[in-house]
């Protein structure tokens, strides 16, 4: 008695090739919806325009100023801590409670959901260190989110290293730091610049954690130091979304398309220079 | 009696390098053949042709005829799952399933679409008692197979090959990974066979083939140099280049 | 300054960029427990865990954690059962049956779902997803949970099937040649021998995206609403942990106050869970990976 289900196994194959597709169709159908209904709104006018009570006058340009502001700040934060924690955990930590311990733990920091480092972010910056909502305690709160992620990428681009390369400048009698600045990190430059690019992108598009921490959404005035209150681009689109009028979920959808662009942008540099460098980084 | 594989002028190419040249041979059933030679000389590759295992590599392209228990290989229009139901294959590394000892065996049966319980129960039982493996595993069918030793996963993967009841067995160097005594177990097991099944072996290991075949051919650098009974082929070898690989000379 | 002494400082300073991750795991733990403390120092544990209503910024109080929870699960059940079979379904295809160069095209091009900010999902959520739904359910309210866990779960499809992918390709391809020798078909190699070989690391990916959909907060604060209530209907209205701690940070709660504190017990309600999650997938991983190496 023999049997084999054909029928499955026929319809296995475009079964597969249209679940692969659905999400991605499904998206660029938002996608063009939102061009479709925001893509006209866009002008100079409302890039360079403050929020406003009325929609039709209201703009981007403190949110994107704002976004700008957070992206630079959590990049200066984040950048040398995750790559100096990178380097330590691969060129200096030995087998230990504590190393395995700390490797464990940036394993669960990389889980835990954003609004928690808001809420983190709330009490310890905004009130202990007493920053307030301004944009120091927003990029700080936003450098402990992305820095799992800057950390695996560094330790994933510092791990392909050939440790022929290293054995060499240790031969020749180089420090421990002198081979790291010399031979390592320009060999892995490429792959921690992947990573640092795809969590400020990450960063970028962060809402909760920087709403936790207080980030106003009606701020009518441009940064001009990092102890100023701000807004960012998604905070406004948030805030925009959940209005009534039309012509206010009109400024959203432009406002998303602006996100959007720098978002893939950021995206498209990352994944070109991770095909440029070769590398399989898993972050 | 006619023969279970008949190969004419078989031609095998890997990206169009030529890796077998003109084969022309045939297994007698019944009986078992081994094909001997030195790395790289095409006997791996020859064996895998008989159940279109090299389908897998890409880049490799055969040539000529192969008449396997009656079906022309190069004919596009076999269906290569019944092929390989009714040419069984052995590995080098034993490569039990991360499943029980029982799902392991009845697997194949599964795959054919057999439900019967008891019957696969029943084939099951007969398979590893024909591998010499029941009365090590027989109280515990359920346990893991990766929990047994190395020579014990290998005759659990010729029971699992047996209970399809192939026609013919393919063994890649069945025994290479494992130690003298679960090897010795094995060639026990593999002459044991050949009552039902028309088995071709590949082995480096000349002592082995002298000890369990039939027939043997010798292969070097793609050709198939010599094709005997293992008694002449050992004790009056026809080529030189077959004695100098049999004495130890080269290989 | 000598050679050694500018080495060992170094280390000091590299070594203490990485003890920062231990101090924010410290932070967080802190200023969880800390205004959670004082917030059941008022409100009665059991309460907590019993109460079967959540109205701390009502004028009758209620503490009971129960209709938050049950929002957040009644938005990752509707969110994994669509990126769960989808994405298992994209790891099977990808690691079986794809050519290497279809599987190099579509990987970046699935991980672009997982790069659109989640507020811009909670968008589409709202403005597309539910009118296009209340057109076959003319009973779905204008927020909902199925929207956002429909939505939720399409942003989610990566991390099912990439990290699946991952455990499927490290199966030894042996398993393959042994399933295939005995006359198997792909299909069922790869659902009765790959696959099941392979059930740690999938089991894994199903914890993280589980994980991940638990501890959303954008698409379901703009999408499924701000009613907490403790129900299984997806058509209405719901509030989620997450929703929550924003409903309350986006308006005007003061400092010290009891308000102001459920938003720190709502938020180690949700550390608890996905903290406990991803230790189990953290461990499970270890495990599969050894089984291979």
């Amino acid at each position: 008695m023999i049997k084999r289900n054909k029928f499955k196994e026929k319809i296995f194959p475009p079964l597969a090739l249209f679940c692969t597709f659905l999400g991605v169709i499904l998206l660029l159908i938002f996608l063009v919806n939102i061009l479709i209904d925001g893509l006209s709104r866009i002008d100079a006018d409302f890039i360079t325009s403050l929020p406003s009570r009325k929609a039709e006058k209201a703009g981007i340009l403190t949110a994107w100023t704002g976004s700008l502001w957070i992206m630079i700040m959590t990049a200066l934060i984040s950048i040398p801590i995750g790559v100096c924690a990178g380097i330590y955990m691969e060129e200096y930590s030995k087998k230990s409670k504590i190393n395995t311990l700390i490797e464990i733990n940036i394993a669960n920091l990389a889980g835990v959901p954003s609004i928690i480092y808001g809420l983190l972010g709330l009490e310890v910056f905004g009130r202990l260190l007493g920053l307030g909502n301004t944009i120091l305690a927003g990029s700080f709160t936003l450098s402990l989110l992305i820095l799992p992620i800057i950390i695996v990428a560094t330790r994933e681009s510092i791990k392909a290293v050939p440790k022929s390369i290293k054995d060499a400048s240790y031969a020749l009698g180089a420090t421990k730091w002198e081979t790291i600045t010399n031979h390592v990190l320009p060999y892995s430059v490429g792959g921690i610049l992947t990573g640092v690019i795809l969590s400020i992108s990450r960063a970028i598009g962060e809402t909760a954690p920087l709403i936790a921490i207080g980030a106003l959404a009606y701020v009518p005035f441009i940064a001009q130091s990092p102890f100023d209150e701000f807004t960012v681009l998604p905070i406004q689109i948030f805030n925009w979304t959940t209005r009534p009028q039309h012509a206010f979920l009109v400024n959203a959808a432009a406002a998303i398309i602006v996100l959007l662009l720098i978002t893939f942008v950021l995206n498209g540099i990352a994944v070109y220079l991770r095909n440029k460098w070769k590398m399989n980084l898993r972050y | 009696m006619k023969p279970v594989i008949e190969v004419s002028n078989l031609f095998v190419y890997y990206n169009n390098k030529p890796a077998l040249k003109d084969i022309t041979m045939s297994i007698r059933p019944n009986a078992i053949t081994a094909l001997i030679g030195p790395s790289g000389c095409g006997k791996s590759t020859f064996l895998r042709v008989f159940n279109r295992m090299n389908d897998f590599i890409s880049g490799c392209r055969m040539e000529g005829k192969v008449i396997v228990d009656g079906s022309n290989l190069s004919n596009n229009d076999i269906d290569v799952e019944t092929l390989r139901k009714n040419v069984g294959m052995v590995f080098q590394k034993p490569n039990p399933f991360p499943k029980s000892i029982f799902d392991n065996v009845a697997y194949g049966l599964k795959v054919q679409g057999f439900t019967d319980k008891k019957f696969i129960e029943e084939r099951v039982e007969t398979s590893l008692r024909q591998a010499y493996l029941w009365n090590e595993v027989g109280d515990n069918l359920n346990g893991s197979a990766l929990s047994l030793s190395g020579g014990q996963q290998q005759r659990l993967c010729i029971a699992r090959t047996i209970a399809v009841q192939p026609k013919i067995i393919l063994m890649d160097e069945p025994t290479s990974a494992l130690d003298p005594i679960a090897t010795a177990k094995i060639e026990e097991l593999i002459i044991s066979l050949k009552e039902q099944y028309s088995i071709v072996i590949v082995t480096h290991n000349m002592q082995q083939a002298s000890r369990i075949s039939d027939y043997t051919s010798f292969f070097y650098m793609g050709d198939l140099i010599e094709f005997n009974t293992t008694e002449n082929i050992f004790k009056n070898p026809q080529e030189k280049s077959t004695e100098n690989y049999i004495t130890g000379r080269f290989g | 300054m000598n050679k050694k002494k500018k080495e060992y400082i170094i280390y000091l300073i590299l070594r203490g960029c990485a003890f920062l991750t231990i101090l924010t795991t410290i932070g967080i733990v802190t200023v969880l427990l800390s205004e959670s403390l004082t917030f059941f120092k008022n409100v009665s544990f059991w309460s907590f865990i019993s109460d079967t209503e959540w109205t701390p910024l009502f004028a009758n109080k209620h503490y009971g954690i129960a209709p938050l929870v049950s929002g957040t699960l009644l938005t990752t059940v509707i969110a994994l059962s669509v990126a769960v079979p989808i994405g298992l379904i994209i790891a099977i295809y990808l690691s079986e049956y794809a050519s290497d160069r279809f599987r190099s095209v579509i990987k970046p091009v699935l991980e672009i779902l997982a790069a659109v900010p989640t507020v811009v999902y909670g968008f589409f959520a709202l403005m597309f997803v539910t009118p296009f739904l209340q057109l076959f359910i003319p009973s779905l309210a204008g927020f909902n949970s199925l929207s956002a866990g429909l939505v939720m779960g399409i942003m989610i499809i990566p991390y099912v099937s990439s990290l699946s992918e991952d455990a499927l390709s490290a199966v030894p391809s042996s398993l393959r040649q042994a399933s295939y020798g005995l006359g198997a078909s792909k299909f069922q190699t790869s659902f009765k021998v790959v696959f099941p070989a392979a059930a740690s690391g999938v089991t894994v990916a199903v914890i993280l995206a589980l994980s991940r959909a638990i501890g959303e907060t954008m698409i379901v604060s703009i999408a499924a609403g701000q009613q907490p209530r403790l129900t299984a209907n997806p058509l209405v209205p719901i509030e989620t942990i997450t929703g929550y701690i924003v409903q309350v940070c986006m308006g005007d709660v003061p400092h010290g106050s009891i308000e102001y504190r459920t938003i720190f017990v709502a938020g180690l309600t949700l550390f608890f869970i996905t903290y406990l999650l991803n230790n189990i997938s953290y461990f499970l991983k270890q495990k599969y990976q050894e089984q291979y190496d």
